[in-house]
């Protein structure tokens, strides 16, 4: 194992953090703070308790799963695209380290910034509203495999894209909408029957319910397949990356 | 000589069809500046790239001091070190975070005294600190190169490493790469600057629609395929070669003021004492003459354009039957 080969990925990335601190961590604590000021403090305090939460402290998972999501994909997607729209990759296809080296450098990287990034989100909204963690374990455990699992998608995507456009697309074409249907503002019990049962098709709903459930103990799905669909996912992911490196798909000719 | 590196069989296709390396052989000798020419698109770039691992070959196999560039991918690339053809830099980064990146990259541990003392050698330790894009091309240049020697390589691959550097870095980076050859590295450039590989290599491979068309020691090839021409420059021009002298590999230059005889140099019998007894019988005089061997880059030309011509010539047999 090149374990020099891992650091030198992993400092390098996590150093472009330290240098874009205000796009990489400011502006997204700064953003969500926005939603617990308007959805939370203001107009939450003028909505009823959803399944015994008060709607600021019940919309904080959904948020933060928002974040982790999208920063998750962005983190990791801009650091494996970046070296290819500069050529720089060629140092990375030619030195000794194999696939899940790289993957561990880049992903973990991207990873650890949304997983700090969500705890600070965390810390910040103990400023506009009060909440509880029933499972700390467990909330940890969907922050970090979440954090790790769409990392994993987001080097897919920093790979699949051959521009800055396509970096963009999936994250706020389909990753965003996702995650405001699928139940950051809401439980899905408040939906009309027949929409409860096709919302279950969008994946975003077991990474919401199951962290919901972390937080406060109540989920609109069970929490086991919560924890199913995200390995599921996460095993996706895993066997996405394998095919590019054994095919060379758009890194190697 | 023992080879560091071992081309067997070589061949590389691109997904659209297009055949970049024909089953090439080449064996690089440990120590050696090796200098591999050949016009643009004749595989040059193909072939550094598979040894170095950015692309996959087809077919074949290369050895990298023993190592299997495939199979034992760890060992093989870890002794190798690339400068691209491409001035690809990370323009954000500083001088010494980059270099040190790559060292870690390449499984080294850290070492910061010699990077210092690579960072002086190619004169970038003043601009440690500097950013990337702040640098100037002859600089970047060096902070690739700096990149290449992060991790100690036996191996160093340079592509085009004159490619938009002045006159003064060209040299210095001549004299770095002697250096590097002294200290026992092996070094393989590819240049479209013929005097470069003129100046430099050991030995020389020409490559060309993907095949590898020649490999000479450099001494030995201009000796074998230089020519040598004696030029006498003539008090008063001449219209054409005088008749008594036609039988000679004679020629005249534009204006006609100098009499140009190509020979052999390899040749016991050059023909030159014939040559001006036939000149004096003649009563053609001359005011001053000189002699100039083949440089590599004609000598590079005729190897190319020979083979185009070789294979126009098949084309239109094989058309024709």
């Amino acid at each position: 194992m090149n374990w020099y080969g891992i650091r030198a990925i992993y400092k390098f990335e996590m150093a472009r953090t330290g240098r874009t601190l205000m796009q990489s961590i400011a502006s997204p604590v700064l953003s969500t703070s926005l939603y617990f000021i308007v959805f939370g403090a203001a107009i939450g305090s003028r909505m009823g308790d959803i399944d015994g939460i008060s709607y600021g402290a019940f919309i904080i998972p959904g948020l933060l799963m928002l974040s982790l999501l999208s920063e998750s994909i962005s983190n990791a997607s801009f650091g494996i695209f970046f070296p290819k729209f500069s050529g720089t990759i060629y140092e990375v296809l030619s030195a000794p380290v194999s696939a899940f080296e790289i993957v561990a450098g880049y992903v973990g990287a991207a990873a650890t910034k949304s997983i700090i990034l969500g705890l600070l989100i965390l810390v910040t909204a103990r400023f506009f509203v009060d909440y509880e963690i029933v499972h700390p374990f467990w909330m940890f455990g969907f922050l970090v495999l979440t954090a790790l699992t769409f990392s994993m998608f987001g080097f897919v995507i920093g790979i699949w894209a051959d521009d800055f456009q396509k970096l963009q697309v999936i994250p706020l074409m389909v990753v965003t909408p996702l995650t405001f249907l699928g139940g950051a503002f809401y439980s899905i019990n408040m939906l009309p029957e027949l929409w409860q049962k096709v919302i279950l098709f969008n994946p975003v709903v077991y990474l919401i319910s199951g962290f919901r459930w972390a937080f406060y103990g109540v989920s609109d799905v069970n929490v086991g397949i919560s924890l199913g669909m995200t390995l599921l996912f996460l095993v996706l992911c895993m066997t996405g990356i394998w095919w590019i490196f054994r095919t060379g798909y758009r890194i190697k000719t | 000589m023992e080879s560091i590196i071992s081309v067997k069989g070589l061949g590389k296709t691109y997904a659209g069809g297009f055949t970049a390396l024909k089953n090439v052989d080449l064996d690089i000798r440990r120590g050696e500046i090796f200098a591999l020419l050949g016009p643009n698109g004749a595989g040059k770039t193909t072939l550094i790239s598979i040894i170095c691992g950015i692309v996959n070959p087809t077919g074949g196999s290369v050895t990298a001091d023993g190592c299997d560039i495939i199979r034992d991918f760890r060992a093989a690339r870890s002794k190798i070190g690339l400068v691209p053809q491409e001035l690809a830099t990370d323009a954000f980064e500083s001088v010494l975070a980059t270099v040190t990146f790559s060292r870690g990259l390449f499984g080294k541990s850290p070492d910061p005294a010699y990077i210092e003392k690579l960072l002086r050698q190619l004169s970038l330790w003043e601009k440690k600190d500097s950013k990337i894009m702040a640098l100037s091309g002859g600089m970047k240049r060096r902070v690739m190169i700096a990149k290449a020697l992060s991790h100690e390589p036996a191996i160093l691959f340079l592509d085009e490493p004159s490619a938009g550097v002045d006159v003064e870095l060209r040299q210095d980076m001549w004299e770095m790469v002697r250096g590097l050859r002294e200290s026992g590295v092996t070094i393989i450039l590819t240049t479209h600057y013929i005097e470069e590989a003129e100046e430099m290599a050991d030995r020389v491979g020409v490559i060309n629609h993907g095949e590898v068309v020649l490999v000479e020691e450099k001494n030995t090839l201009m000796q074998k395929m230089g020519e040598k021409e004696l030029s006498l420059h003539l008090p008063e021009p001449l219209q054409q070669v005088p008749e008594a002298l036609r039988d000679l590999p004679l020629t005249l230059n534009d204006d006609g003021s100098r009499l140009i005889y190509r020979f052999d140099i390899k040749s016991n019998d050059t023909g030159i004492t014939e040559l001006l007894r036939r000149l004096n019988e003649a009563e053609i005089e001359f005011r001053d003459l000189h002699t100039r061997e083949s440089s590599l880059e004609e000598i590079f030309v005729g190897l190319v354009r020979g083979e185009r011509e070789e294979k126009a010539e098949q084309l239109t047999k094989e058309t024709l039957e």
